[in-house]
């Protein structure tokens, strides 16, 4: 199919720290300039009625391919985590690299370990040849220090970031919430928020020593950040992300056992939900990802501690996204580095920023549409948002992968 | 501080019913006067249980009782079948090592197939905290926690503060220690709740190894020293140990713990010389408390509770299926 030149005018540039009035030319897929003087002939024009144009989100680190969610999200790119399946193997990779084209791409992020089990390192090579663009361990961390050293300094050696969760396994097991006032008078198995902090600590360690770079996909503790925050000023080559709910939610939207709040690691602190704010405005956090991880009733429908952890947060990450820039913790231009400019950078995909010559993933952003997230009518094939019933504002309105329209 | 042990009518709040909930989940949910209510309610049961050969009370009759047990239980199953059949119930027992539960069937399920039964009340006992919670979010009947996990045994917190008002003349402005594994005690959390909501000074001696994290936001003072924590109280509530906790993973041995924890004759002379001396049941002799003060007439009230939590669980039974009834005024 031949793609016509495409011409988006009338649009708020989102780059810097303000958007900006500009145009957009898109020309065989790529962003062929910005405020295009020329036009080809055959361009087909978009008038975007002073909306932002902004890159298309790349969501970092999410457990299913929920392309319905994605699409609704204004998501381009996913990169999915290596849980399912699991993702060890250059053919399982090869498949859910495919699973989404044309109009959704999905960087599998590969298996640091064989089965995810933290013991033998996983064919990481092979993997990336099949197309795997970092490398994770998963929902849970390796506790072996020995083994985790050598898949550092193993997956470095290819250029690979490898994608931590930290928590300590020790401290974790059995525990379903951070300790604290809720979790006593729930009667919920707890752990200490410090969970973290050790597992961040050790991990950065072995950093140190092998300058692989590291990538802790949720860092939602004023201790693990301060940690992350020493570790920048070292020059260490960290990044850490965070999700919305962390960010939003404190342990007290557990109460009334509601599983949907059942995160991994689980909710925190009121104190640690502000110092992830301060952190996300100070830039210590990197990146914004949904941890999108639908899970239906037969998951979900459970009392607290027998209910799976995660949520559906595709289709609330750009509304609450913006929710922090209407509130003044971060700029437009910050929130899409935290979307999609670092994520791309971490993968290595040449998109994430409205720049000539990157792939032409774009999003229309009606930055002012309120809404209302309702559990019951996701995109997502299911619906365990904790912000359920929470107005909200902001959408997608118009999407363009490599050029091409899907929505 | 009043002595007495009935609270005049104009306590109770004016309008409306004095018991206001559909089910009874957790003491989270109560005011003090609608536990006051349900104490007061219960001391008639007393009286009819005491009264002879004729234990019976008709006002159930025809009524459906579903007791429905994920978790074993002996003398709690046992207290709400008394309790239902004395109200002239039809009562029934569900144990989950004989039912579908096992067959993989889940809890919401279970909970629809017994709701469609048509109970007219459902005693619920399940080893996972909110799973009560959950059943009565479905049903159509009025629902009892029998205990969920280590979150809330609301029956025995309310057979307790009935047992102590009833001792002690007053369950108010006393001392009150609770001993043991308050971390994985719903009997310790549901009593916490109650007894602090009536205005009493609740102490919570454990190892640190089994104290709840930030449990002193549920307004109550921390001992790690048995010595010190039952100092001057005037009741002192142990809870039942579980074997599981003494493999080392939380304590070391039985024998260090009944060395440092386990309540002594010598060790209760640190308390009030009046003070009464309570436990849940089933006890471990030996680790968490002697047999000598398990059994002394005087101050222990251990088999006194056993008769309370009958007389209590029919008052709660009672009280729930009133609007079911059409008892006047409850609506």
């Amino acid at each position: 199919m031949e793609l016509k030149p495409l011409h988006i005018t009338n649009a708020q540039l989102v780059g810097a720290d303000t958007p900006r009035a500009g145009s957009l030319l898109v020309v065989d897929g790529r962003i062929a300039a910005l405020d295009p003087a020329e036009i080809p002939d055959g361009t087909e024009t978009v008038d975007a009625k002073g909306q932002w144009l902004a890159p298309g989100i790349i969501d970092l680190g999410v457990f299913a391919t929920d392309k319905p969610a994605f699409h609704f999200g204004g998501i381009t790119r996913a990169a999915l985590m290596p849980d399912n399946g699991p993702l060890d193997g250059a053919g399982l990779v090869e498949r859910a690299a495919k699973g989404g084209k044309p109009d959704l791409w999905v960087h599998p992020l590969a298996a640091a370990t064989k089965g995810l089990a933290g013991k033998e390192l996983a064919e990481i090579g092979l993997m990336k040849q099949a197309g795997a663009r970092a490398i994770a361990t998963g929902r849970a961390r390796i506790a072996d220090s020995g083994v985790m050293r050598r898949v550092l300094a193993y997956a470095a050696s290819l250029g690979l970031v490898t994608i931590i969760h930290a928590e300590d396994e020790g401290l974790t097991a059995g525990a379903v919430a951070t300790d604290g006032e809720m979790a006593t008078r729930l009667g919920l198995a707890s752990a200490p928020a410090i969970a973290e902090a050790i597992a961040i600590a050790r991990d950065l360690a072995l950093v140190e020593e092998t300058g692989a770079p590291v990538h802790f996909r949720q860092v939602t503790t004023a201790r693990g950040l301060e940690l992350i925050r020493a570790a920048k000023a070292k020059g260490l080559p960290v990044l850490c992300g965070i999700t919305p709910a962390h960010l939003l939610l404190s342990d007290t939207a557990i109460g009334d056992f509601r599983t949907f709040a059942r995160l991994s690691p689980p909710l925190r602190s009121e104190d640690d939900r502000h110092a992830c704010l301060a952190a996300i405005a100070d830039g210590t956090i990197d990146i914004l990802a949904s941890g999108h991880d639908p899970r239906g009733p037969e998951d979900k429908r459970l009392p607290f501690a027998e209910a799976l952890p995660g949520m559906a947060g595709a289709e609330t990450l750009l509304a609450l996204g913006l929710g922090l820039v209407r509130d003044g913790h971060i700029s437009p231009g910050r929130l899409f580095e935290l979307l999609a400019g670092t994520p791309a950078c971490l993968l290595g995909v040449d998109a994430g920023k409205l720049a000539v010559g990157k792939e032409a993933d774009l999003i229309l952003v009606d930055e002012g549409t309120p809404w209302q997230v309702d559990a019951k009518k996701m995109a997502a094939w299911a619906g365990n948002t904790p912000f359920d019933g929470m107005p909200v504002q902001g959408r997608a309105t118009m999407m363009w992968k490599g050029g091409l329209r899907i929505r | 501080m009043t002595t007495s042990t009935l609270r005049p009518a104009s306590d109770y709040p004016p309008g409306g019913d004095a018991f206001r909930h559909r089910h009874l989940i957790g003491i989270a949910q109560l005011t003090p006067w609608e536990i006051s209510y349900v104490l007061d309610a219960a001391e008639q049961w007393v009286d009819l249980n005491r009264s002879g050969a004729a234990k019976h009370d008709d006002r159930l009759a025809g009524l459906t009782i579903i007791n429905a047990f994920f978790e074993n239980s002996t003398r709690t199953l046992l207290s709400f079948e008394i309790a239902g059949k004395r109200l002239g119930a039809d009562v029934v027992n569900m144990h989950a090592a004989q039912s579908s539960v096992k067959k993989g069937e889940t809890l919401i399920d279970t909970a629809m197939t017994l709701n469609a039964m048509r109970a007219d009340a459902m005693v619920i006992r399940h080893g996972s905290s909110g799973a009560v919670q959950l059943i009565a979010d479905k049903v159509d009947c009025p629902v009892l926690n029998a205990g969920d996990g280590r979150h809330e045994h609301p029956t025995q917190a309310l057979l307790d503060a009935l047992t102590i008002r009833r001792r002690l003349g007053r369950v108010e402005g006393l001392t009150i220690a609770i001993c043991g594994d308050v971390l994985h005690s719903r009997v310790a959390r549901s009593n916490i709740l109650a007894l602090t909501l009536l205005g009493n000074e609740v102490r919570v001696v454990a190892p640190p190894t089994l104290t709840p994290p930030a449990i002193d936001r549920m307004h109550v003072t921390t001992f790690t020293d048995m010595d010190e924590g039952i100092r001057d109280a005037d009741v002192v509530m142990m809870l039942r140990l579980q074997n599981e906790r003494m493999d080392g993973a939380y304590l070391p041995s039985a024998r260090e713990y009944h060395a440092l924890y386990g309540l002594t004759e010598k060790r209760l002379e640190k308390a009030k010389p009046d003070a009464i001396v309570m436990h849940p049941g089933p006890m471990n002799r030996g680790v968490e408390i002697d047999s000598n003060v398990a059994d002394d007439p005087v101050r222990s009230t251990i088999t006194e509770q056993v008769e309370m939590g009958v007389a209590v669980r029919m008052a709660c039974l009672d009280i729930l299926t009133r609007r079911k009834r059409g008892v006047a005024g409850w609506n």
